[in-house]
């Protein structure tokens, strides 16, 4: 699939933003005053940014409201839903603590399960697809709500927790690659059920592409570039993603300074590092239409 | 609502035949004008007379070669070109119209024909994304989807004589090698068709239905494992007695009036 | 949930009005219907193109070029205004001139060539449909320099079956769709006929009846074929002489057929010191002779109630004569053309051979079938049944193209004759005004006089050497030396030698070279970069060596640029033409068609169509034939020509609607209102054979009296078919020293070998081919036509670069993969070009597309359009000359019997060049040329209706 960055930018960010809303909804940290502005500024930021990001890769950007109207079958039309209720809900929360010194935590509980579920419908985006393999597996889920969760705790200075949600995330990211790379073969879609064509032990080959030029389908279903990379973007993503802030956190440190710094560096590095991951998780992504043009 | 209708009065489609599909791109174009001046946006080309001309097409033919498996009969045998034209199959489980999140995305219920109502298509592209099988394309100037209406405007179409309903690619396919009908009646032409010639599902195990058919190639280059049979047809007539002359001589005098 | 789903109109109006015309993406000449919408000036524009169902050769279907007409209307490489040049030859320095500017320069330079020697003006036109108006023109102005493009594409098919059978395939017949159970095709044929055939063949495919395709690429109809056969090029004559071997041997053929039809009874005399030795047995009448089987006794072969026996043989003194088809048995039945003698060399099994000879008897004979249809012959035999023999054969550029092109057709035409199919239900058919015997067509003619029309038409079929284009002193009347001992049945003309011939000053200087619509600096030439160089070269007193070039053309091609007068034409929906029965019309097997263009669009550029220009040419110069006695002009424009001409009392330019009313078919008076009902019936005009006469025609009496009264012939003429072509025999009987008009020297074994009349393979000239062992053959895409489809935005993108396709084992052998540059070299030259791996192809054949390669700066692209940079063609290895011989002379690279360009005869070396990175180009790039036009723009999202 073609990496473009709208998509990579937006379920990165809005994953990380709305990570942190999960965790302010909880209470973790139960902050208010400027303290809180800080947060959800930070927060809302990611997750609205997310959003914005998103809305680039439509043809008609000006149209984007009809999205919230199939919530009974799109899960497309589910994240809107869902992203708008969590981002309401804890806006209303946010504005308790930033203004009026408030928390009403039954409401934060709800934000925090509609952030989670915002992240679990954008992932269902990806997963409920038969034709990319390598998206429509249960880890899918798993990743995206792990890698929200990690980011998320590590935004919110959650620390301890943060060192065992990356660990989780970045297991969960072996066992998602290791499970992808075989994705494909296991799917039973081959060019020969594509076509109908080959049987008896004959070997079937894509000749010419209908056209000498490109199209919408090859720009977006079928990427080659950058794939050969791809070990290598994986060793990065696992290093910056997930070893590198844990080793981080678990530093021991005296100084609050370098150790704020420290934690800062870890919320960069990680960040980069999913950034990484998105991209390989689109990159590397076949679509079962590549096989109508001999590639994937 | 983009849920599935879960049944179609009729089953609209087409079957398109392998063995007599001789690539030649009529359907594509012929496609390419009548959804340029019909149905919704007209198909845009980018950079039209340049470097990299990309254009929206609903049809699209491909090619593949088969090299059949050497067997004692035919220890080299020659390899196979199959032309491949491919548009949208008008899925009985589409998960193109699932996926959509704003309900441009329909079945219709009268005859199973998958669109695009533009006016509500937001071009996130989610429903191509869904396709196993390619049929829909951003048009990247209207910024909405497009796809194979299955010529609706056509089809109906009391402007048209009754013969020219039919979508603009069957109508124009120099070999006949497009068929158009309703696949959900048995006793239908095409589904007759498909019933006589085996005709097949494209990713059946993806699980969309599809309505269009495929034929399969008929079995090709059987001509030298039949030379047994064919060989008394060719036993030595001339080399009797005689010679050519004498068989000459004979078979003249069989001929209708032929005796000397 | 309810579904609720949009109202979607299903019955929009499709068009504010259909305009019937005639297609001419390509050649086919399908009938189209152009939708018409009104726009928001009120103006009708071009909204949508279909085909039209009532059309006799399309019946409503239309390939991708027809339908892409509408992005060939709006194409930015359409030529705005007469162009002067201005700069140097090749440059594409010009300046805008009026029409009356350009037709003063052009009659200027025309008319002094007129009064002097015509033959200074070359007028050859590309792919011309207008021939016989052409034709017409030049005969008018004197010049024996005239021919159209079928030299260089199918003049061997052509011309081998004129000989033959009296007609050929595509415009001359077809196959018998409706009834054929085998149906075999030789060669490449997507390129001619091309909707027609793709019905035909789904007739076939839907009946589940047997394809046999032979060709070394198993692309197109050939991938769809049954059973291929994937012979090496250049060999089909000799494959299909040991069909012959094998059909003869087993007596599987049509003796019935070969007695009554054909010339296989006729006397030969076998004298071998006669002046007349292998010339038929003749009566006082010139009528040949056969033994009538009933008496035993020489019996005229027309005579009624004549059997003419296929044995028979006869001595008069010690003179004997035998049958044509004994001196068929004895060379075919001999050893040379058994399967197994020819497998190796045509790449084809022995048993493959047989089993496919095999099955032609099968189906020839055990499923023959009648047509319960009673017909009299030409010797007043009535027959209560027609039998089908289901065997049909078709071929076209692809066996034509080779310098043993014109025997290999003879051959084809032999096969079928030999089946007993040709005419016969399930077979071969001829489209009126065919079948037509060689005597039928006129002679050549090139006697010259200045300021007077030819003494007659140019191009026609020689009955020995005394038809030769050949001046008093033995030297070539014509500069493209057509009909002379180089290459004598040249019936088209040699047009790709043309340029060549006037750079070199050979056989004489010229003044003026004039064309139509032919791409001569690149596409139409082999040898490009050389014609190039021709066109624009220099005397040493700085003028060019062809003094004067005007060229006509609808669009910015690369041939633009090398003339020094441009005049514009229109497009094919804003102009008149006539598909005409004088010409190569558009008729079936069941009946005669002709049919027009007209304007269904005015053009929005200062451009005028060709034929109209030529018009106002004639009448500016008062050429005979255009100007009444008093000196006014016959006709103001083409469509006032096609009106009124008549070419004989009673027969013009269109067969239909003629007469005061409108109502007589053939024969009639010239009607004013024709066009209008031209256009009124679809844009075409059909009149149907009778179903007595609709099989066997060249000996059926009904079809001959139907052909009489339409006007295809004045009186009736029924003909045998030509298994020996007697006029061969007489160019042999010349090189053996027969005769007063003797044949150089050095051609002189080249003609006894050649000119057999009975067909025979031979290998073509090898000479300098030492190390170039790989065939190399091109082929055009059935959506492309020559060099036109790349600038239409639509079909552009199917094929906007052409790889060169290599067989796998060739890929393997020189570690190649898809998109690595290979070098290409051939005896003549180099190339470097992207390969890409097939399959279904002949181990030892490269080909690519045709015409896909474009020049910088030519047909409204931009320069780095894909055409210009990775296209390539192919026509940068082949030279018109072989290589200098031992003698240092340089035969040309044509058939030497009719002078077709023999394409297909390439052999190339492939090396590896380097990996897709290496290159960015195809190699040799040529300078950008200067374009007329300007480029396209950059985003097309073209709607007319709202």
């Amino acid at each position: 699939m073609h990496p473009a960055p709208s998509v990579i930018l937006f379920t990165t960010l809005s994953g990380f933003g709305f990570g942190l809303l999960v965790f302010l909804g909880l209470g973790y940290p139960g902050v208010t005053g400027w303290m809180a502005f800080v947060f959800y500024a930070i927060a809302y930021g990611l997750a609205v940014g997310g959003l914005l990001a998103s809305t680039f890769h439509l043809g008609r950007p000006e149209r984007a409201l009809k999205a919230f109207r199939q919530w009974t079958t799109s899960w497309l039309s589910r994240e809107g839903i869902c992203a708008i209720a969590a981002l309401l809900v804890m806006g209303l929360y946010a504005f308790g603590a930033i203004f009026m010194d408030r928390t009403w935590p039954a409401l934060g509980v709800i934000g925090a399960v509609l952030s989670l579920g915002t992240v679990f419908t954008t992932s269902m985006i990806y997963c409920q697809l038969k034709t990319v393999p390598r998206w429509n597996m249960p880890l899918t889920p798993v990743v995206f709500l792990s890698f929200s969760l990690a980011g998320g705790a590590l935004l919110a200075g959650q620390e301890s927790l943060a060192i065992w949600l990356l660990l989780i995330a970045g297991a969960v990211q072996l066992a998602y690659w290791w499970q992808g790379d075989k994705a494909f073969a296991a799917s039973g879609t081959t060019m020969a059920s594509a076509t109908g064509l080959g049987g008896d032990g004959a070997t079937l080959r894509a000749f010419e592409p209908p056209h000498t030029g490109s199209n919408y389908l090859l720009r977006e279903f079928v990427h080659v570039v950058g794939r050969k990379h791809a070990q290598k973007l994986r060793a990065i993503a696992l290093v910056m993603g997930f070893i590198l802030p844990v080793l981080l956190l678990v530093l021991p440190v005296d100084s609050n300074l370098v150790k704020h710094l420290m934690a800062a560096l870890a919320v960069v590095a990680h960040m980069s590092g999913v950034a990484v991951s998105r991209w390989l998780f689109f990159a590397q992504a076949e679509h079962v239409v590549g096989l109508y043009y001999g590639k994937r | 609502m983009t849920e599935l209708p879960t049944t179609t009065t009729r089953k609209m489609g087409l079957v398109i035949d392998l063995d007599t599909c001789v690539g030649c791109h009529a359907c594509v174009i012929s496609c390419k004008g009548w959804n340029t001046e019909n149905y919704g946006a007209p198909l845009s080309d980018q950079d039209a007379y340049g470097a990299a001309p990309v254009g929206t097409f609903l049809n699209r033919v491909h090619s593949f070669e088969v090299q059949p498996a050497a067997t004692a009969a035919q220890p080299a045998p020659a390899a196979q070109l199959i032309h491949f034209p491919k548009s949208c199959l008008h899925c009985e489980d589409a998960p193109c119209v699932t996926v959509c999140p704003t309900g441009a995305s329909y079945k219709r219920v009268e005859d199973g024909i998958v669109l695009v109502n533009e006016s509500d298509c937001i071009g996130c592209g989610l429903c191509a994304w869904s396709c196993p099988y390619g049929a829909r394309e951003l048009d990247l100037a209207a910024g909405v989807m497009k796809k194979c209406t299955l010529c609706v405007d056509r089809i109906y179409n009391e402007n048209l004589p009754e013969v020219d309903r039919v979508p603009s690619c069957v109508r124009t396919c120099p070999s006949g090698a497009r068929h158009f009908g309703d696949l959900g009646d048995p006793d239908s032409a095409v589904s007759q068709l498909v019933k006589a010639r085996d005709g097949m599902d494209l990713m059946p195990e993806m699980g969309t239905k599809p309505v269009n058919k495929y034929l399969p190639p008929r079995p090709k280059d059987t001509l030298e494992d039949q030379v047994d049979i064919l060989a008394p047809l060719l036993a030595p007539a001339t080399e009797d007695p005689g010679g050519f002359l004498g068989w000459l001589d004979k078979a003249l005098d069989k001929l209708p009036g032929g005796s000397a | 949930m309810t579904f609720q789903q949009p109202q979607v109109e299903t019955s929009p109006k499709v068009s504010d009005e259909i305009r019937q015309t005639t297609c001419y993406m390509c050649a086919c000449r399908c009938g189209i219907n152009v939708h018409m919408k009104t726009n928001e000036d009120g103006k009708k524009e071009v909204a949508y193109i279909e085909g039209n169902r009532d059309h006799p050769v399309n019946k409503g279907v239309l390939c991708a070029k027809g339908s892409a007409g509408i992005m060939q209307v709006n194409a930015p490489s359409r030529l705005k205004a007469p162009l002067k040049r201005v700069g140097p030859r090749g440059s594409g320095e010009f300046e805008e001139i009026s029409w009356d500017e350009a037709l003063e320069i052009a009659a200027g330079w025309l008319e002094p060539i007129r009064q002097d020697d015509p033959s200074k003006l070359a007028f050859f036109t590309g792919r011309d449909q207008s021939q016989s108006f052409t034709g017409f023109w030049a005969q008018n102005f004197g010049t024996c320099n005239y021919a159209a493009h079928g030299g260089f594409c199918s003049v061997n098919m052509a011309t081998a079956g004129i000989y033959t059978i009296g007609g050929a395939f595509w415009e001359f017949g077809q196959p018998d769709w409706d009834h054929t159970k085998l149906f075999m095709l030789f060669g490449v044929a997507e390129d001619h006929d091309s909707n027609p055939i793709k019905m035909g063949l789904g007739k076939i495919k839907a009946r589940g009846a047997r394809v046999i395709g032979v060709n070394p690429i198993r692309s197109g109809y050939n991938a769809i074929a049954d059973d291929w056969v994937g012979i090496t090029p250049g060999t089909d004559g000799l494959f299909i002489l040991a069909l012959v071997h094998e059909l003869m041997k087993a007596g599987k053929i049509d003796l019935d057929y070969l007695s009554r039809y054909t010339n296989a009874p006729v006397l030969v005399n076998q004298d071998p010191n006669s002046p007349d030795k292998g010339l038929f047995l003749r009566d006082d009448h010139g009528t040949p002779l056969v033994i009538n089987r009933k008496t035993g006794k020489l019996a005229p072969f027309d005579m009624h109630g004549v059997r003419p026996d296929l044995g028979g043989s006869f001595t008069m003194g010690d003179v004997t004569h035998v049958s044509v088809f004994q001196l068929m048995a004895e060379r075919y039945l001999r050893d040379e053309y058994a399967p197994e003698a020819v497998a190796e060399r045509c790449g084809i099994p022995a048993n493959r051979i047989r089993a496919i000879a095999a099955e032609l008897a099968r189906v020839a004979f055990d499923e023959a079938f009648e047509l319960d249809q009673e017909w009299t012959d030409f010797r007043g035999e009535k027959h209560d049944k027609m039998i089908g023999r289901p065997v049909a054969m078709h071929a076209m550029r692809g066996v034509s193209a080779h310098a043993n092109g014109f025997q290999t057709c003879r051959a084809l035409h032999v096969l079928q004759i030999l089946l007993g199919t040709v005419e016969a239900p399930g077979g071969f058919r001829f489209k009126p005004p065919y079948p037509k015997p060689v005597e039928a067509h006129p002679a050549p003619h090139c006697r010259v006089t200045p300021n007077k029309p030819l003494d007659g038409p140019h191009l026609g079929f020689v009955h020995g050497p005394e038809h030769l284009a050949l001046k008093t002193d033995g030297s070539p009347a014509r500069i493209d030396k057509a009909f002379t001992w180089e290459n004598p049945m040249s019936s088209h003309g040699l047009m790709h030698m043309v340029i060549s011939n006037a750079h070199a000053g050979d056989p004489y200087k010229i003044d003026t070279l004039f064309m139509y619509m032919a791409n001569m600096s690149w596409n139409s030439s082999m040898n490009t970069g050389g014609v190039i160089e021709m066109l624009t070269d220099k005397d040493a007193d700085g003028a060019y060596k062809i003094p004067r070039i005007i060229y006509s053309d609808a669009y910015s091609s690369e041939m633009v640029a090398y003339a020094d007068l441009i005049l514009p034409d229109t497009t094919y929906l804003e102009r008149h033409d006539c598909i005409s029965m004088l010409d190569r019309p558009i008729c079936e097997a069941d009946g005669a068609a002709d049919a027009i263009r007209w304007p269904v669009i005015e053009p929005d550029r200062d451009v005028r169509g060709f034929q109209t220009v030529l018009v106002q040419l004639a009448n500016k110069m008062k050429l005979p034939g255009f100007t009444h006695e008093d000196g006014s002009a016959k006709w103001q424009d083409y469509a006032d020509y096609i009106i009124n001409h008549e070419r004989k009392p009673g027969i013009g330019p269109l067969a239909g609607f003629r007469g005061p009313d409108g109502n007589r078919s053939g024969r009639g008076e010239p009607n004013p209102q024709q066009l209008d009902k031209y256009i009124q019936n679809g844009g075409f005009f059909v009149e149907h054979i009778p179903a007595e006469a609709s099989y066997f025609k060249p000996w059926n009496m009904a079809y001959q009296d139907w052909a009489v009264d339409l006007g295809l012939y004045d009186s009736p003429q029924p003909y045998l078919f030509q298994l020996y072509v007697e006029p061969m025999r007489k160019f042999q009987l010349a090189a053996e020293g027969h005769g007063e008009r003797q044949p150089p020297e050095h051609l002189r074994q080249r003609i006894k070998d050649t000119m057999d009349p009975l067909p025979i393979w031979y290998e073509t000239d090898q000479q300098g081919n030492e190390g170039f062992t790989v065939n190399a053959l091109t082929q055009r895409p059935m959506a492309m036509y020559h060099s036109w489809g790349s600038q239409n935005a639509w079909l552009r993108q199917l094929h906007g670069h052409n790889p060169l396709y290599l067989p796998t084992k060739l890929m393997r052998q020189h570690d190649l993969a898809d998109g690595d540059w290979a070098r290409v070299s051939s005896p003549h030259g180099e190339i470097t070009v992207p390969v890409m791996e097939m399959a279904a192809l002949n181990n030892n054949t490269v080909w690519t597309w045709n015409a896909i390669g474009k020049r910088k700066g030519t047909w409204g692209l931009q320069e780095d359009a894909p055409e210009a940079t990775k296209g390539f063609l192919l026509n940068h290895l082949i030279h018109e000359l072989m290589p200098a011989r031992g003698d240092g002379l340089r035969w040309a690279n044509s058939d030497p019997i009719t002078g077709q360009a023999a394409w297909f005869d390439l052999k190339v070396k492939i090396e590896k060049a380097g990996a897709p990175q290496d290159f960015t180009e195809s190699q040799p790039t040529l300078a950008s040329i200067k374009s007329p036009v300007g480029t396209g723009p950059k985003n097309l999202a073209w709607k007319v209706g709202k």
